[in-house]
């Protein structure tokens, strides 16, 4: 093995020319591979986010709809303990009109515990204007909602509920959750207030939650199911996001579909240059049987050039393609500055496109290699 | 002296369809420390004879035996196996490996035989490579040689795992009259140091008549068969 390794490495560094080709071959198609798959994942990972990062990923509600239900400690207390949750939040919603001497807006008023929802809704991040309601008695008010009706920060606006009851609240801010039919529907209070207001006394609405791994939501909803009261069901994104799955994994297969050719482009290549260095070495071969080299070890010389053009072409590969990703999310940026698709790095996709490049650059190096196994010294030495 | 190389009613025929036959059941042994020459035209077979002696070459009939091992049942790394341990080849065509320097050329078969280069052996290298006169250019690339300078690099590269046999096919066809006689006082002065077995193909009347003794090959047939008495 050490005597291949030597002859080797010697052949890949006397054809120079041929080696910095076949090595800027495997880089460019590593680092086309690893760009894409980063993209992609990085494009996917950013849709997800953007689509359900904010909202809930699994909710409890009531089996029969628009219901609420009282929520005990003890079911919170328990939510907050898993460690597959990352935040557990009670909601409290209800349609109500917002009304004052001239017109009637509907509205959809949430009550939130703001501590609890600020993981989920980032409602801090999203206030246009004023701050999130400090005490009872305070509402959060649309972009939208703002607009149409001239309210602003410090106004004081009248809720009517169905029921007939009507309330002031206190207009603490001004959200943009820049979806226009929220911002121009939802008003955000604090759950005690919501539930006064509706006479709900402790119940609520739904739990809403967010999940440590996002594409799992559906297994924790399902064990989440088995330990709740038969009353209560449990709902997630992935159910209520088919579409969006559909068009992720549709864009996962053509990335991958991408990936493949371009690997295996780089394997053509490899399998042919060193088809030809075969050829182009088969007097130094010749010669080498001739001196009592066997024929595995022959073979091992090509093996390992494979392998030696694979390990270096992966690695600058990889780096390339990591360094493309990251100055493609640096330099191509949205309007608002923010990066088109942010740089993702996954450690297990750059290890597997690592190892598979290796793997592949030294199985397509086994033509070659059983070609130099089988070639007969006499040939060499009769044709000179 | 005994017999170091035997062949036993040797036939070679080429091709399928259409058969030459280039070799008729010859049969030949050469003694140990002996130095001979095989003449022949071109076309003789006497490269094919050669070849066979060499176990690069299997023969379509017959038998041989190489330091008194039978080859015919050896399998392809028994044979290269042998082959490494006690046979040197010298061709017409030098085949040195280019991308190596000098030194690392004579040490290639003792590293192909799997042992470790210590210092013994650099040393062995050295003095091989002092005795053909190349002792200065010993980390030169093989491809920055003369002609001359690489066909004493592979002889001394055939002599670096002190093999009892040294077969050399027209090893000075490419060099001029006067290397060509440095190069045959090279390999006599070898073999009566070394005792190595050489057998020499040559078109070189001279050279022949310096050789203990020579066969003469015409048409795949033993022609001529004598023995030098000096």
């Amino acid at each position: 093995m050490k005597l291949a390794f030597r002859i080797a490495s010697r052949f890949l560094l006397s054809s120079r020319g041929q080696t910095i080709l076949i090595l800027t071959g495997i880089i460019i198609g590593v680092s086309v591979q690893v760009f894409i798959g980063s993209l992609i994942d990085g494009l996917q990972k950013s849709l997800v986010d953007s689509t359900v990062g904010s909202s809930s990923q699994v909710t409890i509600e009531s089996v029969e709809r628009n219901q609420t239900f009282p929520l005990s400690d003890d079911l919170l207390a328990d939510l907050d303990r898993r460690s597959d949750l990352t935040a557990v939040s009670p909601v409290f919603s209800a349609s109500a009109f917002m009304v004052d001497d001239e017109a009637t807006w509907p509205v959809l008023m949430r009550g939130f515990d703001f501590a609890r929802a600020e993981p989920i809704y980032k409602t801090e991040a999203q206030l246009a204007a004023g701050r999130l309601p400090a005490g009872t008695g305070e509402v959060l008010l649309g972009t939208g909602l703002a607009e149409l009706t001239g309210y602003t920060v410090g106004d004081t606006l009248m809720v009517l509920t169905p029921s007939g009851d009507t309330r002031d609240l206190l207009i603490s801010g001004i959200f943009d959750l820049k979806v226009a039919s929220l911002n121009e529907t939802w008003l955000l209070s604090d759950l005690a207030t919501t539930q006064a207001l509706f006479a709900a006394g402790d119940e609520v609405s739904a739990v809403e939650m967010q999940v440590e791994a996002v594409f799992a939501a559906d297994e924790t909803a399902s064990l989440l199911a088995d330990s709740l009261p038969a009353d209560l069901k449990v709902t997630d994104w992935k159910v209520e996001n088919e579409q969006l799955l559909s068009a992720l994994s549709g864009q996962s297969a053509s990335s991958y579909m991408i990936q493949v050719f371009v690997l295996l482009a780089v394997l053509l290549g490899i399998s042919s240059v060193l088809a030809i260095s075969v050829v182009q070495k088969s007097r130094q071969i010749g010669i080498l049987k001739a001196m009592g080299i066997r024929n595995r070890t022959s073979r091992q010389i090509f093996l390992i050039q494979g392998f030696l053009l694979g390990l270096i072409g992966a690695l600058a590969g990889v780096g390339l393609g990591l360094g493309l990703s990251a100055v493609f999310s640096t330099f191509v940026r949205n309007a608002d500055g923010m990066p088109l698709v942010p740089f993702y790095f996954d450690p297990v996709f750059v290890s597997l496109s690592f190892l598979i490049a290796v793997a592949a650059a030294t199985v397509s190096s086994m033509i070659p290699a059983g070609k130099s196994a089988k070639l007969n010294p006499i040939e060499v030495i009769r044709n000179g | 002296m005994a017999d170091i190389i035997r062949l036993e009613k040797i036939s070679k025929t080429y091709g399928t369809k259409v058969k030459t036959q280039v070799l008729f059941d010859i049969d030949l042994a050469f003694a140990e420390q002996s130095f001979n020459a095989i003449i022949g035209q071109s076309g003789s077979g006497k490269s094919t004879l050669m070849n066979i002696i060499g176990t690069l070459d299997q023969p379509t009939r017959g038998e041989i035996w190489i330091n008194q091992i039978r080859t015919t049942d050896m399998n392809a790394d028994q044979l290269a196996s042998l082959r490494n341990e006690t046979i040197g080849f010298i061709f017409q065509f030098h085949y040195l490996l280019p991308e190596f320097t000098v030194m690392e050329n004579v040490l290639m078969p003792w590293r192909i035989r799997g042992l470790p280069v210590i210092k013994e052996v650099r040393d062995r290298a050295e003095e091989l490579l002092d005795t053909v006169g190349l002792s200065k250019v010993h980390n030169n690339l093989a491809t920055a040689l003369s002609g001359g300078q690489q066909q004493r690099t592979a002889i001394a590269r055939a002599l670096i795992n002190q093999p009892k046999i040294v077969l050399a096919d027209e090893p000075t066809g490419n060099l001029d009259s006067a290397t060509t006689d440095t190069v045959y006082q090279l390999l006599r002065q070898i073999n009566r140091k070394m005792k190595t077995t050489f057998i020499i193909i040559t078109h070189d009347k001279r050279v022949a008549e310096q050789a203990d003794r020579i066969v003469e090959i015409k048409d795949g047939r033993i022609e001529m068969d004598v023995r030098n008495p000096i």
